[in-house]
């Protein structure tokens, strides 16, 4: 495969805070797995806080992690991010950006586009280095399509899915050099005030955006959620839900999936109670594997699953469960 | 207060919505795009309010003025259609630079204190257009506002809630600004017949790239609307293996052996 040989920029997203420590998060980890192989030149971090995860870094072979002085401002405002990471761009002149398509990656990849003129794209799939550019693949209309892009114009700035690639560590470690950027802050970004900023309360669960298998309750569940739990804790996944039982306030809306919640890529899906309406599967349709079981024969869901039990989930899943626990104390 | 809502004509996603030579096929079963009803219910509730103007404002073909009579018949009062052939195949960024001209054009003629746009087209689903948007007209973005409050009387100070990757927040800006809101922010409105009747009524403005010359500053115009270009589009055939059984009482053994053998 044809490489760039400039620089490859990757905007890392960490958890954690001052006091425990950051972790770099596993869907940045991607971002740099794939930035190894797109240059011969240099991968280099954009890290958002004072104290960057430099061991896990350090295993994705990233040379120099960038650490713009934010002041005061915070990593929340996709316009403070933005004039961050035009500073480390201006300074590094970078091949192309990356960063992750969460819903601040999708700002951050409109405004830095606008910003340097450039092209970018977001949900991306596969990425691909060409003689006359970068080919960003995507799927497009709710899953139905792949498309193909190619970025003509400027620094191509590239918001990849999480999970479309699997982190490897790097076969030579580095000891990556922390470099410290200044950043001038734009009007806007000192227009945006935060006045409050909170982390959701975590599940326990894995979290949904980096699941591997995802299992989803519908309407079906008439807001018992006990049998999605116990075959999430069976599979080792995270709990999603449609947009219904978030309506319904019988889950957070952080866990709703689709359209206008979270993407997910797993290996596996298992819907549960779920029609499988657009909106909904809009989220879901880039699963490797899709499982279902809803009592409605023609519900659309069945379309689209590789496996699909026409059946009551009441019944269903605990029998699954059961079945499944066996096989295990067989092996 | 007067405030511009950027609304876009595509595809319903009911429809049979593919590609065709690399481009989406409009045009035959176009709405207003869902997402936009809820930042047009907002513009209008807001005007309601605190008193003013709310402007719909699209990029896109002649048959997009149907999705600016529908933003009027939920009670906008203008509408302005930027359309021109030398925009075809614009992508969202482009149309950023576009929106933000006509943009800058309708505040030349009186000040606009707050543009609103949905958080997503259905059908490129980016959400990148609002934030590029804002960069271009320098405005506060406040993104994914699923709570959006107005208080004062000029300039206005606008305070959101979202929620968006683990994150609860709350931010606030002054006014003039730009907002994207969620399906969540509001009920849209279905419009009365009379309102419907109205709407027919209301001014509808239509500009090309030549009335924007003055505030677009781009050098080729040839160029300047697409920095990417679809270079294949293929339908993605079903891959789902399409087995489905029904429960006669072991569909639940039947599903676990399938996990076993196919996933686990
Ligand atoms: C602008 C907009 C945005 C939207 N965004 C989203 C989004 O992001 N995410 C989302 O999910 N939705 C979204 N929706 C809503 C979406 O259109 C659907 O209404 C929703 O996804 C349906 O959820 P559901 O499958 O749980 O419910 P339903 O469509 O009601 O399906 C429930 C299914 O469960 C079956 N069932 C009932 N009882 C049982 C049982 N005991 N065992 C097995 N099966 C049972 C029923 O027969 C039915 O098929 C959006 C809608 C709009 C208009």
């Amino acid at each position: 495969m044809t490489t760039i040989d400039r620089p490859v920029l990757v905007l890392t997203d960490h958890t954690g805070d001052a006091v425990s420590g950051y972790t770099l998060t596993t869907p940045s980890a991607q971002l740099l797995t794939l930035a190894r192989g797109l240059t011969s030149a240099e991968v280099i971090a954009v890290a958002l806080n004072p104290a960057p995860d430099l061991d896990a870094l350090g295993r994705q072979a990233v040379a120099r992690v960038l650490v713009p002085d934010l002041g005061a401002h915070s990593p929340r405002v996709s316009a403070v991010v933005t004039d961050a990471l035009a500073a480390c761009v201006e300074q590094i002149r970078p091949g192309v950006v990356l960063c992750v398509a969460n819903y601040r990656g999708r700002e951050v990849a409109g405004r830095l586009g606008a910003l340097l003129g450039s092209g970018a794209a977001v949900d991306v799939t596969s990425l691909e280095v060409s003689e006359e550019g970068l080919l960003a693949s995507k799927s497009a209309l709710a899953g139905s399509w792949t498309t193909c892009l190619r970025i003509t114009r400027g620094t191509p700035v590239i918001a990849l899915r999480p999970s479309v690639v699997t982190e490897e560590d790097a076969q030579a470690p580095t000891v990556p050099e922390r470099v410290n950027m200044p950043v001038s802050f734009s009007r806007e970004a000192e227009g945006v005030e935060v006045l409050s900023s909170a982390e959701q309360v975590s599940t326990g669960r894995v979290s949904l955006a980096e699941a591997r298998t995802v299992v989803v309750g519908g309407r079906g569940t008439d807001g018992d959620f006990s049998p999605v739990e116990a075959l999430a804790d069976a599979l080792d996944g995270a709990v999603g839900a449609t947009r219904v039982c978030a309506d319904e306030g019988w889950v957070p809306r952080s866990i709703q999936i689709g359209q206008t919640g979270v993407s997910v890529s797993p290996n596996l899906y298992v819907g549960l109670g779920v029609s499988g309406a657009i909106h909904h599967t809009v989220g879901m349709r880039s699963a490797a594997h899709v499982v279902a079981v809803c009592d409605d024969p023609d519900a659309p869901i069945f379309e689209i699953c590789d496996f699909g039990v026409v059946g009551d989930l009441f019944e269903v899943v605990p029998q699954a469960i059961e079945a499944l626990e066996q096989a295990r104390g067989a092996r | 207060m007067r405030i511009v809502v950027c609304v876009k004509h595509v595809p319903d996603v009911q429809s049979d919505r593919r590609f065709e030579d690399g481009r989406l096929v409009r045009g035959e079963d176009d709405v207003l795009n869902e997402l936009d009803e809820n930042a047009v219910e907002a513009a209008v509730s807001l005007v309601e309010e605190h008193g003013g103007e709310v402007i719909a404002l699209t990029m896109g073909p002649a048959d997009a003025e149907d999705a600016l009579m529908r933003a009027l018949q939920m009670g906008a009062d203008r509408g302005v259609l930027v359309s021109d052939d030398r925009l075809e195949g614009a992508d969202a960024l482009g149309t950023a630079l576009v929106l933000s001209a006509a943009i800058t054009r309708l505040h030349g003629e009186s000040p606009v204190d707050l543009v609103l746009t949905g958080m997503a087209s259905l059908d490129a689903m980016t959400s990148m257009m609002p934030s590029a948007l804002a960069c271009h007209l320098h405005l506060p973005f406040l993104g994914l506002a699923h709570e959006l409050q107005v208080e004062g009387e000029g300039p206005w100070t606008v305070t959101i809630s979202r929620s968006a990757d683990g994150f609860d927040d709350r931010l606030r800006a002054t006014t003039p600004a730009l907002v994207s809101v969620t399906d969540q922010v509001n009920e849209p409105r279905y419009p009365a017949f009379a309102a419907m009747k109205a709407a027919r009524s209301k001014p509808m403005d239509e500009w090309d790239l030549d009335e924007l010359a003055e505030v677009l500053h781009v050098d080729d115009v040839e160029d300047a609307f697409t920095a990417t270009r679809v270079v294949a589009a293929d339908a993605k055939v079903r891959e789902g293996a399409g087995t489905v059984v029904t429960d006669s009482g072991d569909a639940g053994k039947q599903l676990a052996a399938h996990l076993l053998e196919e996933v686990l």
